[in-house]
């Protein structure tokens, strides 16, 4: 067990050091100066070298990863470029957005998908199953940007119950608070579920259907237990692993989706700000961005790695 | 029973085949006829409710609808080809050398592919657009890329199946290499699994570069695309809410027909696979 998490421990912090070199490199591989090309075709040299400065962009690649790898281990960001404060207080407002859609939205995709793929395979090739997998087919098909979209269309042009977009804040001393911030994050978060849900739900499907299949479920149903019973008792548990996976996987896609979303509903979170500073030729915002939402995706497939531990007590005896 | 005939009785694969048609279709009408210039300005029109001339009606800029669906699935189709290919070649070579290797290539290309999945379509674009600007190129690089883990996975899944095969075992020991076995045996018998995914992969290549049309990092103007199409929609969501429907409408039809036929497929060309389902 030990051993087992040692190693999931050691290859987490590989992947994460990785990726910062990956991120710093590409952006690296700018073609011509970065100073120029934030400060445009008409700048004059001497501003440039001010910026040049100001990005410590005098100074070699080496030294530069290493004074921003080592600034943000010890909690220190750069400056942004165009916002003149550090990208870290910057990250930080946004994310008061971003990790609540992205909480709730995973919360709702984990219920919808549960339940519906727990239904669908308990009523198999039966009239509830077909619809719960022809409505999945439906959901994966459509873009979660544009069901934003028609979501907008029907609850705040049609209906009006719901603003088009926007965030009011979650303190009451901006004229927000927290079931005005819920409520506008409510659509988003829907928008993103129902793609993400039909894809889990078929997976929630598919891994109880197989273990539905396994002897030991025979041998429960043999032993006098009713089908619900072990359905509960036996499958689900089992049938957890293959779902963590996927969940696991999905988190990647949900944060690519909260930052498409944020875009269409124009909630102030981390992906309209690093659009923001794409537009601004801020890399630094743009870097730290990038990072983090990697960082994000490794962090939440390490967590996963930890609960296989906890849903499948074999992992800790057989795999260290 | 023949493979046609299996396939004729297959409802979602015939429905999945018939949808990929009409799309395919759309994007090759549109090389020789739309009803009007896709581009074609014309303010006096603009946001022209569906007439004869206008069979969609026009957006806010006069531009006819229809005829710029119509090359939008071209778009759409050249990103996901490109896409798809680039992902197919890069992630089957990795994946065939995983297999044929295994060993330590075999662990490096796989926690290389596991690393390259923290890094979806849209992270790759961004970083891609901050620094060369956004374009259809912006697009396809990046959705090729995320492309090649995942071929690189199924290719080294399947083949491993292959390795473990007695004919193989029999080819290895006339003597044949690695390369031999992977060109001769492992490639041919793992490519209707590759076709499958490839199929899939292309749905999510056209989502993908809607997504990133509509947040300006794909597809610039005046080329058409159903992405860029949402996004100048949903500027006049409230005088002309149709705009935003047919552009999405596309889309989810034409993943929808890729997803049903790649599900078919599958069905099809592994009937145990079938039969457990």
């Amino acid at each position: 067990m030990t051993l087992f998490l040692l190693k999931r421990l050691l290859t987490f912090v590989l992947t994460l050091w990785v990726a910062s070199v990956v991120v710093f490199a590409v952006l690296e591989l700018l073609p011509g100066n970065a100073a120029m090309m934030i400060l445009g075709d008409t700048a004059t040299t001497e501003s440039i070298a001010i910026v040049e400065k100001k990005l410590g962009l005098d100074q070699p690649p080496l030294r530069r990863y290493v004074a921003w790898v080592g600034g943000l281990l010890r909690g220190h960001t750069a400056q942004s470029i165009s916002y003149d404060t550090p990208t870290g207080e910057l990250i930080a407002e946004r994310l008061q957005v971003t990790l609540p859609l992205a909480a709730l939205s995973m919360a709702l995709t984990v219920v919808v998908a549960l339940a519906a793929g727990i239904y669908a395979a308990s009523r198999h090739n039966r009239l509830g199953d077909v619809g719960v997998m022809a409505a999945s087919q439906l959901g994966i098909a459509i873009p979660s940007f544009w069901f934003a979209i028609l979501l907008i269309l029907l609850f705040a042009v049609q209906l009006q119950w719901f603003s088009a977009g926007g965030f009011p804040g979650w303190s009451e001393d901006d004229g927000g608070g927290l079931w005005e911030g819920l409520q506008a994050l409510l659509l988003p978060a829907v928008a993103l579920a129902v793609v993400q849900a039909s894809v889990l739900a078929r997976w929630t499907r598919s891994a109880v259907l197989e273990v539905m299949r396994e002897d030991f479920v025979r041998t429960a149903r043999a032993k006098g237990l009713s089908r619900r019973a072990a359905l509960w008792g036996h499958v689900l548990r089992n049938a957890m692993i293959p779902v963590l996976t996927i969940m696991g996987l999905q988190f990647a896609f949900l944060i690519s989706g909260t930052v498409v979303v944020e875009q269409v509903f124009v909630l102030p979170g981390v992906g309209r700000l690093v659009f923001q500073a794409i537009a601004n030729r801020d890399l630094v915002v743009v870097r730290d961005v990038v990072l983090l939402l990697v960082a994000m995706v490794v962090i939440v497939n390490f967590i996963v790695d930890l609960l296989y531990a906890v849903v499948d007590p074999r992992l800790k005896s057989s795999d260290a | 029973m023949s493979f046609g005939s299996r396939a004729r009785r297959h409802p979602s694969f015939v429905l999945g085949a018939l949808l990929t048609a009409l799309f395919a279709g759309a994007a090759l009408l549109s090389l020789v006829w739309t009803p009007w210039p896709a581009a074609e300005i014309d303010i006096p029109n603009k946001l022209a409710t569906p007439s004869a001339a206008h069979w969609l009606g026009t957006d806010s800029l006069g531009r006819d609808i229809g005829s710029q669906l119509l090359v939008g699935a071209r778009t759409s189709i050249l990103v996901g080809v490109v896409a798809v290919l680039i992902g197919l070649v890069a992630g089957m070579l990795l994946g065939a050398l995983a297999s044929a290797r295994r060993g330590w290539v075999e662990e490096a290309v796989m926690r290389l592919s596991d690393f390259t999945f923290a890094f979806p379509a849209l992270l790759s674009a961004i970083m891609l657009g901050a620094i060369y600007g956004p374009g259809l190129m912006t697009g396809i690089v990046a959705i090729g890329i995320f492309n090649i883990p995942v071929f690189a996975r199924t290719t080294r899944a399947a083949a491993n199946t292959v390795w473990a095969r007695e004919y193989v075992l029999a080819a290895r020991a006339a003597g044949a290499g690695p390369w031999r076995i992977t060109l001769d045996h492992v490639l041919p018998n793992i490519a209707s699994i590759l076709i499958v995914q490839a199929t899939v992969q292309f749905a999510t290549a056209i989502i993908a570069e809607a997504a990133l049309s509509y947040l300006g990092l794909g597809t610039q103007p005046p080329t058409p695309s159903w992405g860029r199409m949402l996004n100048e929609a949903q500027t006049q969501m409230f005088q002309a809410p149709q705009l935003a429907i047919y552009p999405g409408v596309a889309i989810a039809l034409a993943v929808l027909g890729l997803n049903l036929m790649g599900d078919g497929l599958r069905d099809l060309l592994d009937p145990k696979l079938a039969r457990r389902r």
